[in-house]
């Protein structure tokens, strides 16, 4: 087992930045206390709000500025409305999400083959950079899923019979 | 433009016609990006484990570029400036962001109250598209976005807009004393910078943990520290007791998060059926590791739900826990100052350059540690002119 040495001239910077008033007690923060007065501080201009956002039921507004990068839609979107109905801290806010998620998953595949575009789950999942890197390990995967479904297969096709 | 898009768990591809990005308040800029790096936390969503992942969304929350439009109101930046864009998105006036608190901004995500805005990392910091595409958003442009000196790599520039910041900001959580012993959990980009940095501080002993060989080796020569595989200890936590006079590290930092290996049930639990925010591993072990009256640094992203961690101990060894996103607005400053007088070197962690077009393999790459990748970054066409 290693043991540093105690001479850390070799060590560029070495405590340049050491503080002693750096302990926990001490705030790492320039403490106002403006916050005591609450939610009181003036607010930036107000992005337009021309679609749904969703937000916090533990806040009472839209932030002054939100990402419109995916407005809820479809069934995930009713679950995720539906999850909004709950605070932060609770399973009611956080279950529905992760479903409205999985939803969306296939949601997105539909709105693809609506497009007339397959998705290319291959190449979406990178398989051609794991061929290359990771051959065996892919080949080893494939055989061990193979085998799963063909005796997942032969299995049912059994209790038919 | 082009642009990465989520499809859900482990699928991302590369969109060729996602709409180009629009002002939409009086304070936003749009940036072109010149450079975007796949971040750690970024394999936390591109695995799904974070609620309100939406698909048809673009990550990235570390990129630089240029500055191609500005909103009426912006009056700190030009067209044409090149900038360090942090990830955080703050508004500069609320009471957090006064107090630096910029990763806790009270007026850029409204879906929650518990995190701040963050570039492309889900409807649970925001909902906003993130910067591995060609253009982007950014909002608050007078407040975040910071010129690059002229002299500084773009490698180094695109470094500061997290990974710099969040290590640099582990170790000054973890309250360093002179000739402290501190343990850094994970020797991904983020847990390397931390080591790195535990110096700066004025530590006399980094140690870091990690399981993959290589990146244990590039983290010996970088930080210049001790470095273990725990896979080849059988309890990295007595391991850290042995070498410390039985005591424990005065200071313990978690740069993993919820991806972390190296506990079955912690694994099974918070990675394979989400039945806890991921895996809590690298967490339970700082804690465990540290001396009593230490002190755990927690930079490691978790979900939102909740994690199974010893907290009896916490409070029986009366340890004092730190956490937080970076504030890179309060740290860029003297960050630039130390990259640029030689005492950091980030760019020596990118192991990896993309085309923007390859998304899909950078992120397979990056998240299955093939390569010996340790930080990818995602080149636009327009950079590699």
């Amino acid at each position: 087992m290693e043991n540093t040495a105690k001479d850390y001239s070799h060590i560029k910077g070495w405590g340049i930045d050491a503080d002693p008033k750096n302990d926990p007690t001490y705030p790492m923060r320039k403490r106002s206390n403006e916050d005591h007065s609450g939610y009181s501080w003036k607010r930036p201009p107000l992005q337009p709000i021309d679609m749904e956002v969703l937000h916090s039921n533990e806040r009472p507004n839209v932030t002054a500025v939100f990402g419109t990068s995916a407005p809820p839609s479809g069934l995930s979107g009713m679950l995720r409305r539906y999850a909004f109905q709950y605070g932060e801290g609770s399973f009611g806010h956080w279950l529905p999400l992760l479903l409205a998620d999985r939803v969306n998953v296939v949601e997105g595949i539909l709105d693809d083959l609506k497009r007339g575009q397959a998705p290319n789950i291959w190449a979406e999942r990178g398989m051609n950079a794991e061929w290359k890197y990771n051959r065996k390990g892919l080949l080893q995967n494939l055989a061990i899923g193979a085998v799963v479904l063909g005796a997942a297969y032969a299995y049912f096709s059994s209790d038919k019979d | 433009m082009l642009a990465m898009n989520y499809r859900g768990p482990q699928r991302v591809r590369l969109d060729r016609d996602k709409p180009m990005p629009e002002i939409l308040h009086p304070q936003d800029a749009i940036v072109r990006v010149t450079r975007s790096c796949i971040c750690g936390s970024d394999l936390h969503l591109y695995n799904g484990n974070v609620p309100d992942t939406r698909v048809g969304e673009t990550f990235g929350h570390e990129f630089i570029g240029v500055v191609e439009e500005i909103g009426p109101d912006v009056n700190k930046l030009k067209v044409g400036d090149q900038v360090i864009v942090p990830f955080n998105i703050a508004c500069g006036e609320c009471t957090f962001c006064k107090q630096e608190l910029y990763g806790n901004c009270h007026e850029a995500n409204p879906q929650a109250t518990a995190v701040g805005g963050i570039f492309g990392y889900s409807h649970i910091a925001g909902g906003y598209n993130g910067g591995q595409a060609e253009y982007v958003r950014v909002p608050y442009a007078n407040v975040g976005p910071m010129v690059i000196p002229d002299n500084m790599h773009p490698d180094d520039a695109v470094m500061l807009t997290d990974v710099v910041p969040t290590g640099y900001q582990a170790a000054e959580m973890g309250g360093i004393q002179k000739g402290d012993t501190v343990v850094v959990f994970g020797a991904g980009p983020v847990g390397i910078m931390a080591a790195k940095c535990a110096w700066l501080f004025g530590s006399g002993r980094v140690i870091v943990f990690d399981q993959e060989e290589y990146r244990l080796d590039f983290v010996r020569k970088y930080a210049q520290c001790e470095a273990y595989n725990f896979r080849s200890i059988e309890d990295p936590v007595v391991f850290m007791k042995k070498t410390t006079d039985s005591l424990g590290a005065d200071v313990c930092i978690d740069a993993v998060g919820a991806e972390a290996a190296g506990s079955a049930m912690q694994t099974f639990t918070g990675r394979k059926t989400l039945m806890q925010a991921g895996s809590a591993t690298a967490l339970q072990w700082a804690i465990n590791s540290a001396k009593k009256g230490g002190i755990v640094s927690i930079v490691g992203v978790y979900g939102p739900t909740l994690n199974m961690v010893p907290i009896g101990n916490v409070v029986n060894k009366g340890l004092t826990i730190r956490a937080n996103q970076a504030s890179v607005k309060r740290l860029l400053p003297k960050l630039i100052e130390h990259v640029q007088s030689g005492i950091l070197n980030p760019k020596e962690l990118i192991t990896h350059h993309f085309p923007l077009e390859e998304v899909s393999d950078a992120y397979r790459i990056f998240s299955d540690k093939l390569d010996e990748c340790i930080k990818p970054v995602l080149v636009p066409p327009s950079a590699r002119v």
